[in-house]
């Protein structure tokens, strides 16, 4: 390695010398590093989705002589609840575009209107479970529905989480209005939620989809 | 826990208090209530020292509530050092047990305490001392090594020390109220669900650990984005101090691995709460799928623990051979293809699982290939010692005896890794053997190399050097008088976890072992004699200058132990030994124009959430479902509340700033 290591020209004093300190605090936005661990949160959260898919795909085809996927799911009932879940995530994004333009009514309503879809996807959910455990599939049934019942559940719980997460910062929106603070909570809100829909896409396609090819 | 009659579990008890009966009070173990009055009298004497001496208040406002990464980093390691004393107390009482237990003598455990004494050990060291002391290390170091104030969110950080805490504490609480898990330290079903083991023990273990969790996902997550985001000007990746890289590849398989603990836990917990059939024999379920996931996080977390040490080895290395790190960059490859290469040799740890020849095979090879960068990194660290001016203080002693065991540790574990030779010597006492000569040989040498570089950044003064040899020598002496014989009769088939022995010939290689701990114990005693000499002696051992060791990274630019804003001016970096190239090049310190200094505010937030934690994990451990219900809505209360808290900074004032640097200019110019 060489002795001297050549000096960015920036970090030169007026005669040449390096220098040593900044002579005046650098200026660090605030928040500045949030997005990033926001970031490596929601990985680490996908993390914990990616053992359940495995989960599931270790223990899906055991059935214990008990119901399968066939038996089970309604198709048409999961595709309306996810299209509650993607049209959710649209007006997620609207609500994001009237944050851009910093108008407040309009953020709150597509709010408003994205937490009306994550209720009533949570609404369908809780029938369908219900409605499962009525028939006699309950999660200590078979590996099988443990399995389903952890991975969908979990995603469930997410979803709540982020409903209580979008009423608290509806009511912190309306407190202070859309400061930086606020733009930024609500920047991770909607990456959580964009978060959410993708794990639903992967439950729809490999428990649901996949599951009545089995 | 035997049901107890029902006369006291009637309806309105078991409301309130779920399964806890008196029959969870240890009475009919002397050792268990012999420990709780010593507890209890050194607790109630500390609680009655801090009231006397009204410290209470210093106590919340300076450390509980601190956002300050150095206090935090202080108190990790009070709490590492705490529990190590615990989790040795239990290698002790099996080294006795181990020892004694031939000729028909039962020793003097018996088999539901001797397996909780194991259980807790393996947990207790990883978890609570291991894990705890390197967070402490990298919270302290990272950010003054970067120069930064402090961390990207120091919030976080202080509730991560207090959920690790909180974990710490509902494991030490089953020590005294019922039991702890009787299944070994990573809790294996069956053995481990509702059907075999009925008791409070797993809950514990399980809530314990899923708290303490929560902590080192978030410290993992908040010293990344430091490292990413918060680095001095100049500062590029490859001139960032060893140290720094090596934590963040930690931190890095932190968040990787972690999730997959709270994930696997957390179907356990189903399978035990809820009558799920995850990991049951029957109704569909897989244990070896349990087994699995826990290893794709166990594996990684034992390099989690040893990374950041390679770094504290290689700073020591190179600070006392008064040389630049040989192969800087090869260094840093060797410690990322360590981290990527930790995940793809899970199954090393269940060959006789039986998944065949060719799976057993590709992972036996990835294990033998992580030799090689650790290989590279033991060559790196001779070639910066050859032809160094190495000075033999005590960091650089625990390093040489790190090269030595560690050595040795590692060459084991490559017969480990020979799938063949592994289904001999699986679950044996060799395996314990190898696994105590990395971590201890590895983990626990870099952490007092690591102690005893960087207290005198912390404190100010130097730590004894007589005391400090005479640990070192008891330590690494009765190391290798305390694990050899277990490699000796692990090769003779002696498994691991046995509690009475029939076979007499063995017994003597217990017994040398049980003196190899004696050695340790004294060794360990002689740190806390050495911790006590220095501070009794702090003012002849007092270092003004913030650089006792010639060091060559920029936390020995400050001064020790460093201002609350660690730097008053934001340094600028040149060289990856920056505060050697600063010394070279002649830099002189600033004595003027201070600014005022933004910083974070303290919170209570974080000590609250975790006591509502504990009380949360009580109610699940118990059944006391209102205790659960009400803690975790009151957890969600204190968390929502504290995001309606907009101010969360301060500055210090210029006068202040010019004041702290004006007493440091002072004490520069008086040593001359």
């Amino acid at each position: 390695m060489a002795s001297a290591p050549t000096i960015d020209p920036a970090f030169l004093d007026k005669d040449g010398k390096p220098l040593f300190h900044l002579e005046h605090e650098p200026h660090h936005p605030e928040g500045s590093s949030t997005m990033l661990g926001f970031w490596m949160y929601l990985m680490s959260d996908c993390l914990i989705f990616a053992c359940l898919f495995a989960t599931y795909a270790v223990l899906g085809g055991n059935y214990a002589a008990g119901p399968g996927p066939k038996d089970l799911f309604d198709l048409s009932l999961v595709a309306l609840n996810t299209a509650m879940l993607l049209f959710s995530s649209i007006t997620y994004g609207f609500a994001m575009l009237a944050v851009e333009k910093n108008r407040i009514g309009a953020t709150q309503g597509w709010l408003a209107i994205t937490g009306l879809f994550g209720l009533a996807f949570l609404g369908i959910e809780l029938y369908e479970f219900a409605h499962l455990i009525h028939e006699g599939a309950t999660p200590m049934r078979s590996g099988f529905l443990s399995a389903f019942f952890a991975l969908v559940g979990t995603h469930g719980l997410h979803v709540t989480f982020g409903i209580i997460w979008l009423a608290t910062l509806m009511v912190q929106v309306a407190k202070k209005g859309l400061i930086p603070a606020n733009q930024r909570r609500l920047m991770c809100l909607s990456m959580f939620w964009h978060f959410l829909d993708v794990i639903w896409i992967g439950v729809f396609t490999f428990v649901y989809l996949m599951g009545m090819l089995r | 826990m035997s049901p107890h009659p029902a006369s006291e579990n009637s309806g309105i008890w078991k409301l309130i208090f779920g399964r806890l009966d008196w029959s969870a009070i240890p009475i009919h173990e002397p050792i268990l209530i012999g420990t709780f009055i010593a507890v209890a009298i050194g607790g109630v004497a500390v609680l009655g020292l801090v009231t006397k001496y009204r410290l209470w208040g210093m106590l919340w406002r300076d450390w509980f509530t601190t956002v300050d990464h150095k206090r935090i980093g202080i108190m990790y390691m009070i709490l590492g050092l705490i529990m190590f004393v615990r989790g040795f107390a239990d290698a002790v009482m099996m080294r006795l047990q181990q020892a004694m237990a031939f000729n028909g003598s039962e020793g003097y455990l018996n088999a539901h305490h001797y397996d909780q004494i194991f259980t807790a050990h393996g947990v207790i060291m990883i978890f609570f001392v291991a894990m705890p002391m390197i967070t402490g290390i990298m919270n302290y170091m990272v950010p003054l090594q970067i120069g930064a104030r402090d961390v990207s969110f120091p919030f976080l950080n202080n509730f991560s020390f207090w959920m690790t805490t909180a974990g710490a504490v509902i494991v030490m609480m089953s020590l005294f109220v019922g039991e702890f898990a009787r299944t070994g330290w990573l809790a294996y079903p069956p053995l481990s669900g509702i059907a075999y083991s009925p008791g409070v023990g797993v809950d514990y273990y399980i809530w314990g650990l899923q708290i303490a969790g929560i902590g080192t996902l978030l410290s993992g997550v908040n010293l990344i984005a430091t490292i990413v985001k918060m680095r001095a000007p100049g500062m590029s990746m490859m001139k960032l101090p060893i140290f720094v890289w090596t934590s963040l590849c930690a931190n890095v398989l932190i968040v990787a691995a972690f999730p997959v603990l709270t994930a696997v836990l957390a179907l356990l917990s189903l399978d035990r709460y809820v009558g799920t059939a995850f990991f049951t024999n029957d109704m569909g379920g897989n244990p070896m799928m349990y087994v699995n996931l826990i290893w794709i996080w166990g594996h990684p977390e034992v390099y989690i623990l040893i990374l950041p040490l390679f770094g504290v080895f290689s700073e020591v290395t190179s600070t006392f051979s008064n040389k630049r790190l040989f192969g800087y960059s090869s260094m840093v490859y060797a410690t990322v293809v360590i981290a990527i290469l930790s995940y793809l040799v899970w199954l090393h740890h269940f060959f006789t699982m039986g998944s065949g020849a060719s799976v057993n095979s590709f992972f036996g090879i990835t294990t033998m290939v992580i030799s090689i960068p650790t290989g590279a990194k033991l060559f790196n660290w001779l070639f910066t010692m050859y032809r160094g001016r190495i000075r033999f203080e005590l960091p650089m002693m625990w390093t040489v005896a790190f090269m030595l065991t560690f050595v040795v540790g590692g060459m084991t574990g490559v017969l480990l890794a020979v799938p063949p030779a592994d289904f001999v010597l699986h679950n044996s006492l060799f395996l314990i053997a190898h696994f105590h000569n990395v971590i201890i040989g590895g983990v626990l040498f870099g952490l007092f190399a690591a102690i005893n570089y960087w207290w005198p950044k912390a404190f100010g003064f130097k730590l004894d050097r007589k005391w400090g040899v005479y640990s070192f020598w008891l330590w690494v002496v009765g190391f290798w008088f305390a694990f050899m014989p277990l490699y000796i009769l692990g090769l003779m088939g002696v498994t691991r976890r046995m509690r009475v022995f029939d076979d007499p010939s063995l017994q003597i290689w217990f017994e040398i072992a049980a003196l190899g701990a004696v050695m340790i114990a004294a060794g360990i005693a002689c740190m806390f004699i050495q911790f006590g000499v220095s501070i009794k002696n702090r003012d002849k051992l007092r270092d003004t200058t913030g650089d006792p060791w010639n060091g060559r990274t920029l936390e020995w630019a400050t001064s020790s132990p460093p201002p609350d804003y660690n730097f008053a001016f934001t340094p600028v970096i040149h060289d990856g030994d920056a505060w050697a190239d600063m010394k070279k090049r002649g830099y002189q310190r600033p004595t003027s124009g201070f600014e005022p200094i933004h910083m974070p505010s303290n919170t209570g937030t974080g000590v609250i959430i975790a006591g509502l934690s504990i009380a949360f994990s009580v109610g699940m451990i118990w059944y006391m479902w209102w205790l659960a219900g009400l803690s975790f809505v009151g957890i969600l209360a204190v968390a929502i509340g504290h995001t309606f808290n907009y101010k969360r900074d301060f500055h210090i004032p210029r006068d202040v700033v010019e004041r702290t640097e004006g007493e440091r200019t002072r004490q520069l110019a008086m040593q001359g």
